[in-house]
């Protein structure tokens, strides 16, 4: 399965049936510290390529996450209210899916490598 | 930026640094911000706050400059013993708050705010009456020792038995280091000033007890909002009067004769619904009028809440009233509630 990444440190996985997941990074939990709330969205929700779906909230700052498909929510991972640490977790850390309806979006997104390199110039 | 003189000692740690007040400062340590708050309620937590400004006013006529200055009354003050109050400009508008020591008859020892230094300075300074002398002591670092178990750090670490210094009382046995049992966290603590060659030395001795652990900014920042104390620039500023931030306890007698009724006032909100409010929220009535901003906000640890402050027309600050507080556009249930939040368990005596 391809994984993809944003300069937002969102994390894109598509499964089959053009559904993407979508995380956020190590980098990003670090940069954050303490996390004390989540907003996730609702069932069923269309989004548009760049609109921000989820709030993640540490003790000093709220953080938006953004979706980089567009597309219709079609599960929301609502295990993350009560444990965020999860979101470290590769399997189980996802905040949403979206059924996508423009896979072309997913161009210009960065791979592994290039995220690698990109962490690199925004430390 | 500005560095404080352990300034070292914090990159050590591995503090995650941010700047506050022109300073570079440990915002958290390894920790992180949630244990270091705990840890503080529960154990004892180091703080760096030497970017405060310490300063002092000596000479005949220095209480009464001060009782000019501020709407406190000093009279009454004991020796060795400090009394929170604010600095007032012409309008009574709140130009800093502050620490004030009574060091002997007309010899005061204050500590400001690092933001607020530059005109705290110019306005004292403007103010001076012939014979006052004014002194910044540029040289002297401070950090706060705060929670249960810094009494007994103090006797073990340093071998100073400061079990009988009463709350918001002076010790200092010569002249380099001195001993303050206050605090902005709400815990049992103290302040130790001492001069920057001695800071870094005694802030790693602190940190040699297992009870001791580092504390950054943003933890003081939830502590002190658990207790509904102010953050100057936030929750007060030139524009805001004592009566209207709910500080009339710091004024004297005559001073509450004077002020007018105020129209509106700081109160504490508590979000009774999920989510978190920041500075800057609108508190909204269950109609929809907007009726003020929160000028401090977030989680708080200790309740699992969010809580904040904010100005609100006198006819809306009854506890308990019911409100709304603007989260980006999403209306979420709160209510007005007495601070502080939590109960402080600062020493009881004084």
């Amino acid at each position: 399965m391809t994984v993809k990444f944003t300069k937002d440190h969102e994390w894109i996985k598509i499964e089959d049936n053009h559904v993407a997941v979508i995380g956020i990074t190590e980098y990003a939990q670090h940069a954050l510290g303490d996390l004390v709330f989540i907003e996730l969205p609702k069932m069923g929700a269309v989004f548009s390529k760049g609109a921000n779906f989820a709030v993640v909230e540490s003790v000093k700052t709220a953080a938006e996450v953004y979706t980089p498909v567009t597309g219709e929510v079609v599960a929301v991972n609502n295990a993350l209210e009560n444990d965020f640490d999860l979101l470290k977790s590769e399997s189980d850390g996802w905040i949403a899916k979206f059924r996508m309806t423009d896979a072309a979006e997913l161009e210009g997104l960065m791979d592994q490598s290039a995220y690698q390199d990109y962490l690199k110039t925004v430390e | 930026m500005k560095l404080t003189s352990l300034h070292g000692n914090h990159l050590k740690l591995n503090a995650r640094m941010g700047e506050f007040a022109g300073y570079d400062m440990p915002l958290y340590y390894d920790l992180g911000v949630l244990k270091e708050h705990e840890w503080v309620r529960e154990h004892a937590g180091l703080f760096d706050v030497s970017h405060m400004g310490q300063i002092s006013l000596k000479g005949k006529g220095a209480q009464d400059l001060l009782q000019k200055l501020t709407p406190s009354s000093f009279e009454k003050l004991g020796i060795n013993r400090a009394k929170y109050t604010v600095l007032l400009n012409e309008q009574g508008g709140i130009i800093d708050d502050l620490m004030v020591t009574k060091i002997g008859e007309d010899e005061f020892h204050m500590v400001i705010n690092a933001g607020c230094k530059n005109k705290d300075i110019a306005w004292l300074k403007d103010n001076l009456t012939d014979g006052l002398i004014f002194t910044y002591f540029e040289d002297w670092a401070l950090m706060a020792l705060q929670g249960p178990q810094s009494e007994a750090v103090i006797k073990d670490v340093l071998g100073i038995d400061v079990s009988d210094l009463p709350y918001m009382g002076l010790w200092y046995k010569d002249y380099t280091m001195f001993i303050s049992r206050l605090g902005y966290t709400g815990e049992d603590g103290f302040e130790l000033s001492v001069p920057n060659e001695a800071a870094s030395p005694l802030w790693d001795r602190l940190l040699t007890d297992d009870r001791v652990q580092p504390i950054g900014l943003a933890a003081r920042d939830s502590l002190r909002l658990e207790m509904g104390y102010c953050l100057y620039g936030h929750d007060i500023d030139a524009n805001t009067t004592p009566t209207e931030a709910d500080l009339s306890w710091i004024m004297s007698k005559q001073a509450k004769e004077q002020a007018s009724p105020p129209t509106r006032k700081r109160v504490g909100i508590v979000l009774t619904d999920k989510g978190i409010a920041r500075e800057g929220a609108q508190v909204k009535t269950k109609s929809g009028e907007i009726i003020g901003t929160l000028t401090s906000g977030g989680y708080s640890p200790t309740l699992k809440q969010s809580i904040g402050q904010a100005y609100l027309p006198i006819e809306w600050t009854m506890t308990d009233t019911e409100i709304d507080v603007d989260v980006r556009g999403k209306l979420i249930s709160a209510k007005v509630t007495p601070m502080p939040f939590l109960k402080p368990k600062t020493k009881g005596k004084v």
